[in-house]
């Protein structure tokens, strides 16, 4: 299977990894593409452990630890690995955030940082605990009053964070694969997305044709190579 | 100090869409011709199949001159700023937008030169909105029918002719006015959704057509047709078979020997002559110096917003509230095209969008300017319908839940694993007016990199613009309910910021009271200097603007190498 990815290829999301960051049903999710019955929304009960630093599969370009891990945790709310299968954290959306706050996104580092800071004060007064702390059920609850703009003690608002980090978490979602996230593009084949072609058929444009997925980055065409300078690509 | 270059026939400000088209004509007549641009030459490999890049980061590997110019909003002039764009609508390359604009290159209806004596003799003045400044344009579409011609073969366009001198053809749009001959080539091939569309429109009594697109159905003028791969919205073609000006008519001047490019230039002024009050030339920042380019002839072929800001920021003793600006109408008649109120459908099957480009796609005008009666209205205009094939993951995944899901969560995973491929959003481009109070100027406090201004819309959609607009969403939804839909979704109106479609800001016309420029696209207070593009319009229609302007740009460029002693001396 062509995996290229370019420069920024997710560093070896190999299998062992993602049965540590994930546990073993949303690994074989994210490799197999199959949905596991035993993960679903419903059978949650604790949330995923966050991440100790030296399990990170590589190092935080701007977040904090404890900024990456509530992070984390939002995204894998947002985007759950479920039914259906793997979400926002097998996808790595946070790393696609937290590398692109020091690239094309750093006007909204200060965002960030005020945001991840203000959700945990916040946990704690409705829920009791730290963001990443809380049981997913918890967790919801205060992603929900921060969507509809009733969590209090963000600025400007609770709803402009939210609404941030979910265009963030969709773009690392379903991006291409250069940008750090999308990774064994679990986004795309989510949504039946068949991948970048450069040449599509009249058939291929047929409402009932399935066209075999393409899992290529763009950057992996000749055309579009990043050698000799990164064009204006940073990520 | 500048420093003083020598003297050329003419000068253009901006080699895009329309400036890239009006040095043809000029090269080919034997003018030299300096274009400035303040972007550089692309080539495929800046044209990546890159949704992210394209459609959200603003093009970083283009020059970024207009990224840091975006203009600000306010609907009116006591109301607070409406959120500032992240990204300009246009971008700066030679070729200019016109390499990642959508292609669709469409004609004006007749209508849309005499909306104010058309819409009096069928329905009587009072219909006129109160506190438009519309006027009828100094000319009809049989005028500028020759230029659309010429501009649609030399950069080469698609489509299916409807009214061929007279001769209705319902393969093509039987509302059209009379054309002197076909298409250069045919129209893009449909996709089995949009022929499916087009055989609902027939049922309904209405009269589908493929839309006219600047990209190659077939090998054309030297280069290859599309292979309709998906990333033609905000992304560059990497097979040159999308015609923007940097491969169709720019090469061709060039090859004339009489067009000389330069890549990276900054105009930040128009100098004039203060005692002829004739301009002289233009000034240019490039690689950190300043450069005079004088020249018999300046031409200001910038975007709507560029083209209104160089004139009000060239401001000189003959013109001291800005260049040609002596009547105050520098700035006025600012429309952009009311694409708000849009018409979101959602399908019970797939719609296998996910290749394809928004011009490829199927068209129906039953419902856009006065091709139908409003004797019983109380709006006057129309919008055009059009259904295209264009996906991509991340805008596919924002989709709309239709009320049908959460924004996020499980439950809204599970939406879009199902919907993703089976909703289409229809912008419904409507007739814009002019009024009163939508206008232009430089921003009193927000300034651009090098310390000038940027451009402050004031501007919002006034009653006649909502009424049509609910009426258009009504016929948007009747044709997706009809071809299978289950769900449609009115989107707001929205307000009149930053666009790809603005117009006005220089109208055309022969009351010098009025407008900027005359007939032919010079001002009427500063004789050597003409103006290229959008601004010049003084109605939008409900089409895509870049052919007119195109064919307004040709039409300027041959007026003035026809007339050269009168306008250069």
């Amino acid at each position: 299977m062509p995996n290229e990815t370019g420069r920024h290829a997710p560093r070896d999301v190999s299998r062992r990894n993602l049965f540590k960051q994930v546990g073993l049903a949303g690994a074989a999710a994210a490799i197999s593409g199959t949905a596991p019955a035993v993960v679903t929304a419903a059978a949650e009960p604790a949330p995923a452990p966050a991440l100790k630093p030296q399990e990170r599969l590589e190092a935080l370009e701007t977040l904090t630890a404890a900024e990456a891990d509530k992070l984390e945790a939002i995204v894998a709310r947002l985007i759950p690995s479920d039914a259906n299968g793997p979400g926002a954290t097998e996808a790595r959306a946070a790393h696609y955030i937290d590398r692109a706050l020091t690239g094309p996104l750093r006007a909204s580092r200060g965002a960030y940082a005020a945001g991840l800071a203000a959700i945990d004060v916040y946990a704690q007064s409705a829920k009791g605990a730290a963001f990443a702390k809380l049981a997913v059920a918890d967790q919801d609850a205060v992603l929900a009053d921060m969507e509809k703009n009733v969590a209090t003690g963000f600025a400007p608002d609770a709803a402009t964070f939210f609404n941030l980090v979910r265009t963030h978490t969709i773009q690392g979602t379903f991006c291409d694969p250069y940008y750090g996230g999308n990774a064994d593009f679990v986004g795309w084949d989510l949504i039946g997305y068949p991948g970048i072609r450069m040449v599509v058929t009249a058939e291929e444009q047929r409402m009932n044709v399935r066209t075999k997925p393409v899992r290529q980055s763009a950057y992996a065409d000749a055309t579009f190579t990043m050698k000799g300078g990164s064009h204006g690509h940073r990520p | 100090m500048a420093i003083d270059l020598k003297k050329t026939d003419v000068v253009i400000v901006g080699l895009g869409a329309v400036g890239g088209v009006a040095a043809l004509p000029l090269a080919r007549a034997g003018a030299d011709v300096i274009g400035l641009e303040a972007g550089t030459w692309l080539s495929p490999r800046d044209f990546a199949p890159d949704e992210l890049r394209n459609n959200f980061r603003g093009w970083p590997q283009s020059a970024q001159k207009a990224n840091g110019e975006i203009p600000t909003h306010r609907p009116n002039a006591s109301a607070p700023y409406s959120p500032r764009l992240p990204i300009h609508p246009m971008m700066n390359a030679v070729g200019g937008t016109s390499l990642h604009y959508w292609a669709q290159s469409w004609r004006l209806n007749p209508w849309d030169f005499k909306v104010v004596s058309e819409t009096t003799r069928r329905y009587g003045a009072a219909r006129i909105p109160k506190g438009s400044t519309v006027e009828d344009w100094p000319f009809g579409l049989e005028e500028l029918e020759p230029y659309y011609d010429k501009v649609e073969y030399e950069v080469g366009i698609s489509g299916q002719a409807g009214n061929v001198n007279g001769a209705i053809d319902k393969r093509g749009n039987i509302f059209e006015g009379p054309r002197a001959r076909d298409y250069p080539m045919p129209a893009l091939t449909g996709t089995e959704f949009t022929d499916r569309m087009a055989a609902t429109a027939r049922k309904l009594g209405w009269h589908p057509f493929p839309g006219p697109a600047a990209v190659n159905s077939q090998y054309y003028d030297n280069r290859p047709a599309c292979l309709y791969h998906g990333f033609c919205n905000r992304g560059g073609c990497h097979i040159d078979a999308k015609n923007s000006t940097a491969v169709s008519t720019i090469p061709k001047a060039l090859a004339t020997g009489r067009l000389k490019v330069v890549t990276q230039a900054i105009v930040t002024s128009v100098a004039v002559d203060e005692r002829s009050g004739r301009v002289r030339g233009v000034v240019y920042l490039k690689g950190g110096e300043e450069y005079l380019q004088p020249a018999d002839v300046v031409l200001l072929a910038g975007y709507t917003y560029e083209n209104v800001r160089l004139l009000l920021l060239s401001k000189s003793k003959p013109f001291p509230h800005g260049l040609a600006n002596n009547s105050g109408q520098v700035g006025r008649h600012y429309i952009t095209h009311h694409t708000g109120a849009t018409l979101a459908a959602l399908f019970p099957f797939d719609l296998n969008n996910w290749y394809g480009l928004p011009a490829q796609g199927v068209a129906v005008d039953n419902w856009a300017d006065d091709n139908f009666d409003h004797s019983g209205l109380d709006f006057i205009g129309g919008g055009n319908l059009w259904v295209y094939s264009d996906r991509r993951p991340i805008g596919a995944a924002s989709m709309s839940t239709f009320s049908k899901a959460p924004t996020w969560g499980s439950n809204w995973k599970a939406f879009i694993k199902e919907n993703a491929d089976r909703w289409n959003l229809a912008y419904l481009q409507k007739t814009t007016l002019p009024y009163e109070d939508n206008v232009l100027d430089l921003d009193p406090t927000v300034k651009a990199a090098l310390g000038f201004p940027v451009i402050r819309i004031t501007a919002d959609h006034k009653d006649n613009e909502k009424k049509l607009g609910a009426f258009i969403q009504d016929k948007m939804a009747q044709w997706f309910m009809e071809a299978g839909a289950i769900a449609v979704e009115r989107g707001p109106q929205g307000t009149m910021g930053p666009s790809t479609h603005a117009y006005g800001g220089t109208r055309m016309g022969d009351n010098r009271e009025t407008n900027v420029v005359d007939r032919y696209g010079f001002s009427h207070e500063v004789p050597n200097l003409g103006v290229l593009g959008a601004s010049v319009m003084g109605t939008s229609g409900a089409h895509n603007p870049t052919l007119t302007a195109q064919a307004l740009a040709w039409r300027t460029a041959e007026h003035l190498s026809k007339n050269w002693r009168a306008i250069a001396n």
